[in-house]
């Protein structure tokens, strides 16, 4: 018994840890991609709460009132948050699950419809298509593998 | 519960009684000082007057004349604008602006005009709209709010000018002014981001560039506009004045 209850009060230390005792980050959870620029003056806590309402908000009064002094937009949520792919240096969209959006929003399980209209990379990146992207991608080598592998057993198989 | 819950959250670092201040402000400026000013506003001072002026109504004079046939200059600017070069079925695909070439039976005579939404007074397809996603701003642009659009598509059945498209196929590289995607509708906005920023819509622009200069763009309520003038000069007519809808955009020569 006296084991049991020195197990417990170790792992509600272990679990009663600040959120912020890795400046700002999660202990457990996902890793998040670098961001580049000044970070929010709101603090991060803030805008992970709450940055769909800043960008309901604001949006809401762009469409509507056609008010484009606005303080949220996507738009803007890409000039620091974008993840490039570590060997062509392209911006990652949406469809990859190295992007910056999903990166938490897989791990809570939340889906995110704002890439259905919206672009998911910085302005004057070309995307490629997002029917292609969902086929196949073979910007990885394991798929670019498989499909090697593939075209090789067809090969063999006429041979015969 | 976790120490993470626990902390202070600051006010919304957006006040909107603060912008609501900053429109009331631009708004009687454009009232004390019209005409003379509202020219001004027009042309030059871009952006800083945020948001849509409930003075104006922003319209288009098409001069049916100086279209030149087989030109497309507008379509393929708008396209280029607003991204919305279609790639799957010819049938489906969407066309925010078409050319439209009307054939006289009797003599064999063809005209040839650009017809894109025309910016109702009153706009059928704000009345059908379900979810209030099809609507009309101060400044009389009809636009879609694709954020509550459900594709139900009752304002292409309502709509007398077939000036709006559904979105069948999965889309992305949008613009960022011009965000589209599937299941929704989607027509011509009069390039609102543009007018926003006091510049003249694209097709308009492309077809000056062309050195048709069949378009003018302006707005209706000044007097003193471009398009004023000539709407008061020579006459000009609606599209399907029986319906009474009072379209912005009106074609001369026609």
């Amino acid at each position: 018994m006296k084991r049991l209850l020195t197990l417990v009060s170790l792992l509600f230390a272990v679990l009663a840890q600040p959120a912020s005792a890795q400046d700002g980050g999660w202990l457990y959870g996902p890793t998040l991609p670098e961001a580049t620029g000044d970070p929010h003056p709101e603090g991060n806590d803030y805008m992970r709460k709450y940055h769909m309402e800043l960008m309901k908000h604001d949006r809401d009064m762009t469409l509507r009132d056609g008010d484009r002094e606005i303080e949220a937009s996507l738009k803007e949520c890409f000039d620091c948050h974008t993840v490039k792919d570590e060997r062509t240096g392209a911006p990652v969209t949406y469809e990859d699950e190295r992007h910056f959006c999903r990166t938490c929003h897989d791990y809570v399980a939340v889906k995110v419809d704002c890439f259905m209209c919206h672009r998911s990379t910085p302005e004057g990146f070309e995307e490629p298509s997002p029917l292609h992207a969902r086929l196949l991608d073979l910007s990885t080598q394991s798929e670019l593998a498989k499909v090697e592998n593939y075209i090789a057993s067809l090969e063999t198989s006429s041979d015969q | 519960m976790s120490p993470k819950d626990n902390f202070v959250l600051p006010d919304l670092p957006e006040n909107p009684s603060r912008r609501g201040f900053f429109k009331s402000g631009a708004t009687a400026v454009t009232l004390t000082l019209a005409p003379g000013i509202t020219v001004m506003a027009f042309g030059g001072t871009p952006a800083s007057a945020a948001g849509a002026d409930a003075g104006k109504r922003w319209g288009l004079l098409i001069d049916v004349n100086k279209c030149a046939k087989d030109c497309t200059a507008c379509v393929t600017a708008c396209k280029d604008e607003n991204g919305w070069e279609g790639h799957g079925d010819p049938e489906q695909n969407s066309q925010w602006i078409r050319k439209v070439t009307m054939r006289n039976k009797s003599t064999g005579h063809e005209t040839q005009m650009p017809v894109m939404c025309q910016h109702c007074e009153e706009p059928p397809c704000v009345d059908v709209c379900p979810t209030g996603a099809s609507f009309k701003r101060v400044d009389g642009i009809v636009l879609v709010d694709k954020h509550t659009c459900i594709g139900c598509r009752y304002c292409m059945m309502a709509c007398p000018f077939k000036a709006r498209s559904f979105v069948h196929e999965p889309v992305n590289n949008q613009k960022p002014h011009a965000p589209r995607g599937q299941g929704t509708v989607e027509s011509c906005t009069l390039c609102v981001h543009r007018v926003d920023e006091g510049r003249i819509p694209a097709c308009v622009e492309a077809c000056d560039t062309a050195g048709h200069g069949a378009m003018i763009f302006g707005d209706l309520n000044d007097p003193t506009s471009d398009i004023s003038k000539a709407l008061a000069s020579y006459p000009s007519v609606a599209l399907r004045p029986d319906l009474d809808l009072n379209p912005g955009v009106r074609y001369a020569n026609l």
